[in-house]
């Protein structure tokens, strides 16, 4: 930051924000290139991995175009195994059926395994409306929720927090939770992991119902599989005596032998590993082991909307394995509280406005948030042409502004962006603009995120149409662009960034999606 | 909720109208072929997770395990393939009483060379879900003839109505600034001893 600005307030205030900014930047470069340097490896060793990707699109394929039948036959399966099954329209039925199950067994609490699906139906907040508190158990859901913060990343949903500030999160908040952190509390990730293991275990050890999600759910033989890392999902899927599953109808997996393409997908897609640390799965309720009462609840919530869009159904062959986030140009500079909802990047662009119809400012700006560069399509392990999906979920947004008195201001946002994008000087330029503004925003802006971030209020320009429905994070005072050709493609940052963990194996073991979501139990 | 059920099943259809299956499940490419070397990788590929892992003969394979084991109590399944002198049976211990123990040795159902995983479906030596969770040690043996190539291999050997855990390497986390910290829920160490029978 060598540059200042006349008139500019140089207070420390002001400097915290920046440096605050300057972190976020970091990290996230940081996050997105590790994630994607692990992927390639791991995607390189595997001979024939262009069939594992078709194939892994034409299964979820043939799970939603028979999904009536095999919604049917999970029921039954389901059923026969003991488990009860509960159908939710949307996130008030499926908050509803959760909220009953907790009541009925007077507890006061449960336990969560992260869950993209519980996330979309806002689970946590209609639990404690009626009085029931749900504890997140994943590391970075946790840091998240004790810092009453938002999540930022499919995967790592703290990416935006620095070891410091999950320490001041920890000290201040953990007490009020359950289990204070001990006093002598460092900053050291291991000593964090380990203050979380303490004060987690307390609650796993008691808890008498968990909530999950599912990444999968087999037709055939009324399997539902959960994928994750830390350990969590299993603690909740095997303590507690009651366990409730959200499920969203998509998560079908026809039959038990088609879950191999995913399985072999998923991990290298999602952490780069060539398997995540733990997978469970589970078939209704077994006798002597594990939660003696079952619940799933099938959830639409919009899901039969995006079904019903021909060029948009292939958004649901998701597997919520993040790759498209870090191969994201947008998604790299904006970070994930851009996109106003708990799918952020890509993926978030086409699945928001499929999941809710056009009309909701949000959503209708999302389709905008891209340069249609295709790399997201290109990692994607079930191949959802995302691409394809924006520019056709671009016209839906123009047809149903087209009686508007005033023109949409996507309309107006888009030829600005084809404008910038056309030419790279041109991007170059806009970027060097909005890079300035960053500068400025950060120090000046008045509103804040979630996170304790500055906010900027709105970008100068063509972007001032998409930012002027959300909040946008202050922009990094380095553009993509400007960083892509100091690092050499991130290539000279990351070098400098590994050194010190060569011999230490994989470096990065974050989440697999769990969940339905990755997260789900992440 | 049979409304419900109903209107879901009915905008399914509706959503799907002119839309047809295929009816044959999908036939995923070939996993990785055996090979003389399928054993080599596994206890490589196991070993990057920084899992701990020794390769033993059978008459070996009680006292690699015995030393494998902390300070504290060990709790062992029924139908153990090893014996353990001093272990406790699981008898339905609560999570609790788990909690208070240091180490949990069981056997496999199934290994996978190609990812470096082992899958336990909780049935005989290998005991309920929750022994192989709670306790911060794990020690599990393997059976040479137990690893098999690839993810399909397994796939078509376990039988989705037992509840299974696939586990590779001890459980971790990135969550702090990507940093990776072993262990954060389920078991810090996992201590891998395959055991080789005479040509094989
Ligand atoms: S759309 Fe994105 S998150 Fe979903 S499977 Fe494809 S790459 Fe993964």
């Amino acid at each position: 930051m060598s540059r200042t600005f006349v008139g500019m307030p140089a207070f420390p205030e002001a400097a915290r924000a920046a440096l605050g900014d300057t972190r976020l930047r970091h990290n996230l470069a940081h996050a997105t290139g590790t994630i994607r340097a692990k992927r390639a490896r791991v995607v390189e060793e595997v001979d024939g991995w262009e069939d594992l990707r078709v194939a892994g699109a034409a299964v979820k394929d043939r799970a939603l175009h028979g999904l009536d039948e095999h919604l049917l036959t999970l029921e039954r399966t389901l059923t026969e195994a003991g488990a009860t099954v509960h159908w939710a329209r949307d996130a008030a039925e499926a908050c509803a059926v959760v909220a009953r199950v907790a009541k009925d067994h007077d507890a006061r609490e449960v336990v969560k395994v992260k869950s993209m699906a519980t996330q979309e139906i806002g689970l946590e907040e209609a639990l404690a409306a009626e009085g029931v508190a749900a504890w997140e158990t994943d590391l970075a859901e946790l840091i998240v929720q004790l810092g009453e913060d938002l999540p930022s990343h499919i995967l790592v949903p703290a990416i935006h927090k620095g070891r410091a500030e999950i320490r001041e999160i920890f000290l201040r908040r953990m007490a009020a939770a359950g289990r204070p952190a001990p006093d002598d509390l460092t900053d050291e990730p291991a000593v964090l992991a380990a203050a979380a293991r303490e004060h987690l275990r307390e609650k796993f050890l008691r808890a008498r119902v968990a909530v999950s999600g599912a990444n999968f759910a087999v037709a055939e033989t009324g399997t539902l599989v959960v994928v994750e890392s830390e350990g969590n999902g299993r603690m909740c899927l095997t303590l507690p005596e009651v366990l409730v599953s959200v499920v969203g109808i998509e998560k079908v997996v026809p039959t038990w032998a088609e879950l191999d393409p995913l399985l072999r997908l998923l991990p290298r897609s999602s952490t780069g590993e060539r398997m995540n640390p733990y997978t469970s799965s589970w078939s209704g309720v077994t006798p002597g082991d594990g939660p003696q009462e079952v619940h799933v609840v099938l959830l639409d919530n919009g899901r039969t909307r995006a079904l019903a869009d021909e060029v948009g159904r292939q958004a649901l062959r998701c597997i919520r394995c993040s790759a498209c986030l870090n191969v994201c140009p947008v998604y790299e500079r904006v970070g994930g509280h851009a996109y106003g909802s708990v799918y952020p990047g890509p993926i978030g662009a086409i699945l928001n406005p499929l999941l809710h119809g056009p009309g909701d400012p949000r959503d209708d700006a999302l389709p905008y948030a891209s340069s249609l560069c295709g790399a997201c399509f290109e990692v994607c392990p079930v191949r959802i042409d995302i691409p394809e999906v924006l520019v056709h979920l671009r016209t839906q947004v123009v047809d149903a502004h087209r009686d508007d008195p005033v023109p949409k201001p996507e309309a107006l946002a888009m030829r600005g962006t084809g404008w910038a994008f056309g030419d790279a000087s041109r991007l170059g330029l806009a970027e060097k603009a909005s890079g300035l503004a960053g500068r400025v925003l950060g120090r000046l802006g008045r509103s804040a995120l979630p996170g304790g971030r500055r906010a900027a209020g709105r970008l100068p320009g063509p972007g001032a149409a998409w930012t002027g429905a959300r909040d946008l994070p202050a922009p990094p005072a380095e553009s993509f662009r400007d960083w892509w050709a100091r690092t050499d493609g991130g290539r000279t940052e990351e070098d400098r960034l590994e050194e010190g963990r060569a011999g230490e194996g994989p470096a990065v073991r974050g989440r697999t999606e769990a969940d339905d979501e990755p997260g789900g139990a992440r | 909720m049979s409304d419900a059920r109903e209107e879901i099943l009915d905008r399914v259809r509706s959503a799907l109208a002119g839309t047809t299956a295929s009816p044959e499940p999908v036939a995923s490419p070939p996993g990785v072929a055996a090979g003389p070397d399928t054993l080599d990788v596994f206890c490589e590929r196991v070993a990057d997770y920084r899992a701990v892992v020794e390769r033993c003969s059978p008459d070996e394979v009680a006292a690699r395990v015995t030393a494998a084991l902390p300070e504290g109590d060990v709790v062992v399944p029924e139908g153990l393939s090893v014996e353990v002198p001093g272990a406790r049976v699981d008898d339905g211990l609560s999570a609790t009483d788990l909690d208070a123990v240091a180490a949990v040795v069981t056997d496999c159902r199934v290994a996978v060379a190609e990812t470096g995983t082992i899958v336990l479906d909780h049935g005989l030596g290998q005991g309920r879900r929750a022994i192989s969770l709670v306790p911060d040690v794990h020690v599990c043996v393997v059976r040479a003839d137990q690893v098999v190539p690839d993810v399909p291999d397994a796939l078509a050997l376990l039988d989705a109505g037992r509840p299974q855990t696939w586990v590779s390497g001890p459980s971790a986390t990135s969550d702090i600034e990507l940093d990776r910290v072993e262990g954060v829920h389920g078991p810090r160490t996992l201590h891998v001893v395959v055991v080789e029978t005479a040509g094989g």
